[in-house]
């Protein structure tokens, strides 16, 4: 059989070797560090570093989190591979220090900030939220972050700022699940989410850093994502490396995959189904029977306003 | 093949079709069947039902391309296996995931393709198993024994569709599946594109042998 695709290299492409010899260099001389440091197992994953936060109790559910070992080895995290075990397993791939996020677009003050600034900008709350994913299970994770609110408003968007646009990490060295196999790429990369203003600048919008009292473990989007709990969890961005603040609603990646089953707004809504399957109930990770779906992930409270006269049947 | 010969086939058979549900059950028993354990049974025991009943439709193009006998002595084991397979999948699924909750089922079953898919390769299969006996065979008499179970392919042909409309945008594994059964389905028609173009020719040579003088086909 003959299989025609597009080479997936161009001469451009191909590292100058004077470039990958220095990197051997450099990956030698690592290495001897390494071994003049006892201490440090090269075998080991490394130890995720303890981060401080002040437990914000008003906005978190009562709801007995999740094992973090769960939450650390069932992901959907596609940048490493459709399996839910990839990105725990692959997870060493992704170098989250040093990085950066920009933040740009419709706004007065653009930024790029470095994650380590970032992570200092603004005090560190801990928020347990549960999180619906689309495939009908859910979790409830002890998250640390800061509102998404906060940062936004030190750019100030401008009055053509209608949505903001999240953009993942784009390096098939680091994120394996980029790099196109025999039947094609899993999703049109980069990863690009995104969300009305009014969502983006709603309290419980948490850009997120660390969970369990650690900073991400790279399997759940290290080094900075956001957590979006009313919508389904592919909407919260991981590894974001751009923030940009748009007129017009983002082509986001899963719309561009698949529009008539991942909307722009996906909120969490147990009377829409998903075309394939229902959402009506889901499986929290850890018990037994299956339990119902709330409106909005049971945040209905706070934000079904930002949908007052809205059709969610149409606007899934 | 001798007779030792063709008992090791059937233990080697036994032990492979055997060990993923062995595997399954150590893992069990360990607690190491991750943090969504019921999707994890349910997905390994839906994988080897594919992969057996794959297996066993994959006995005849192997004589067809090959020229070897042998793996026919095992399609029917391999055939039990993958019914085996489908009823615990089919178990887990109601009882596991859904705990008996028979009209949520149901729904589910008329109204999301890929479980009526996956509910019609189950049923296709069970005349399969239960007509399986050499002494159900004798009964049904080969011809329509042939006939019933070219169900096979139906049920292998909805058990692929169920991965495919299943799986989310992006997961490639259902397409592997699906070229194999594609592979073995075109072998198994180019076959039988090939016997109906010789006995159309055989027959077209039988209705004009006058047109043909003799002394151009001696030996006919």
């Amino acid at each position: 059989m003959l299989i025609r695709r597009a080479p997936r290299f161009t001469a451009s492409d191909i590292t100058d070797p004077k470039l990958y010899l220095s990197r051997r260099e450099l990956i030698s001389g690592a290495a001897a560090a390494l071994a003049m440091a006892p201490a440090l197992s090269a075998a080991a994953p490394p130890a995720l570093q303890a981060l401080s936060a002040t437990r914000n109790a008003a906005l978190s559910v009562n709801d007995t989190p999740t094992k973090a070992e769960a939450a650390m080895t069932y992901n959907n995290f596609y940048e490493f591979g459709v399996n839910k075990d990839d990105p725990s397993r692959l997870a060493h791939t992704l170098r989250p220090r040093p990085w950066t996020v920009q933040v740009d677009g419709f706004v007065n003050k653009p930024k790029t900030f470095d994650i380590d600034e970032l992570t200092r900008l603004f005090p560190l709350e801990e928020r347990v939220y549960s999180l619906r994913c689309v495939e009908a299970w859910s979790m409830v994770i002890p998250w640390i972050g800061f509102p998404l609110a906060s940062l936004l408003k030190r750019v100030e968007p401008n009055g053509q700022a209608k949505y903001v646009e999240f953009t993942t990490l784009l390096d098939p060295n680091q994120f394996p699940g980029q790099k196109p196999g025999l039947f094609g790429s899993s999703l049109d990369w980069p990863y690009v989410e995104g969300l009305r203003l009014d969502e983006a600048m709603h309290p419980l919008t948490l850009l997120t850093v660390g969970m369990y009292g650690k900073v991400l473990p790279n399997q759940n989007g290290a080094p900075v994502r956001v957590v979006v709990p009313w919508k389904y969890g592919f909407k919260s961005a991981k590894s974001i490396v751009r923030i940009r603040l748009v007129s017009e609603q983002p082509k986001t990646a899963w719309e561009k995959a698949a529009p008539q089953e991942y909307g722009f707004y996906s909120n969490v809504n147990p009377a829409v189904s998903h075309p394939r399957w229902s959402q009506a109930d889901e499986r929290r990770l850890g018990e037994f029977r299956r339990r119902p779906t709330l409106p909005f992930n049971g945040y209905a409270e706070q934000v079904a306003s930002l949908y007052a006269g809205m059709d969610l049947k149409k606007n899934y | 093949m001798t007779r030792t010969a063709r008992i090791a086939l059937k233990v080697a058979v036994w032990g492979i079709c055997l060990a993923p549900l062995t595997l399954l059950a150590y893992r069990a028993w360990t607690d190491d069947l991750g943090a969504n354990p019921i999707s994890f049974i349910t997905n390994t025991l839906g994988d080897w039902t594919l992969r057996i009943l794959l297996a066993s439709l994959a006995m005849t193009p192997l004589r067809i391309l090959f020229g070897l006998s042998w793996p026919i002595t095992l399609r029917r084991l391999l055939g039990l296996f993958a019914f085996a397979y489908v009823c615990l999948h089919f178990a887990v699924w109601s009882v596991l995931d859904f705990f008996f909750d028979w009209p949520r089922m149901w729904a589910d079953i008329v109204k999301r393709p890929y479980i009526t898919m996956g509910m019609l390769a189950l049923l296709s299969l069970i005349p399969l198993a239960v007509t399986s006996t050499t002494g159900m065979i004798r009964r049904l008499g080969a011809r329509n024994w042939t006939r019933l179970h070219r169900l096979a392919y139906l049920a292998a042909v909805c058990a692929v569709l169920h991965y495919l409309w299943l799986a989310k945008v992006g997961v490639k594994d259902p397409y592997w599946y699906a070229a194999v059964l594609v592979l073995l389905l075109g072998v198994r028609g180019w076959e039988w594109g090939r016997r109906a173009l010789r006995r159309r020719r055989d027959r077209a040579g039988a209705a004009s042998p006058a047109v043909r003088p003799r002394a151009e086909n001696p030996l006919s």
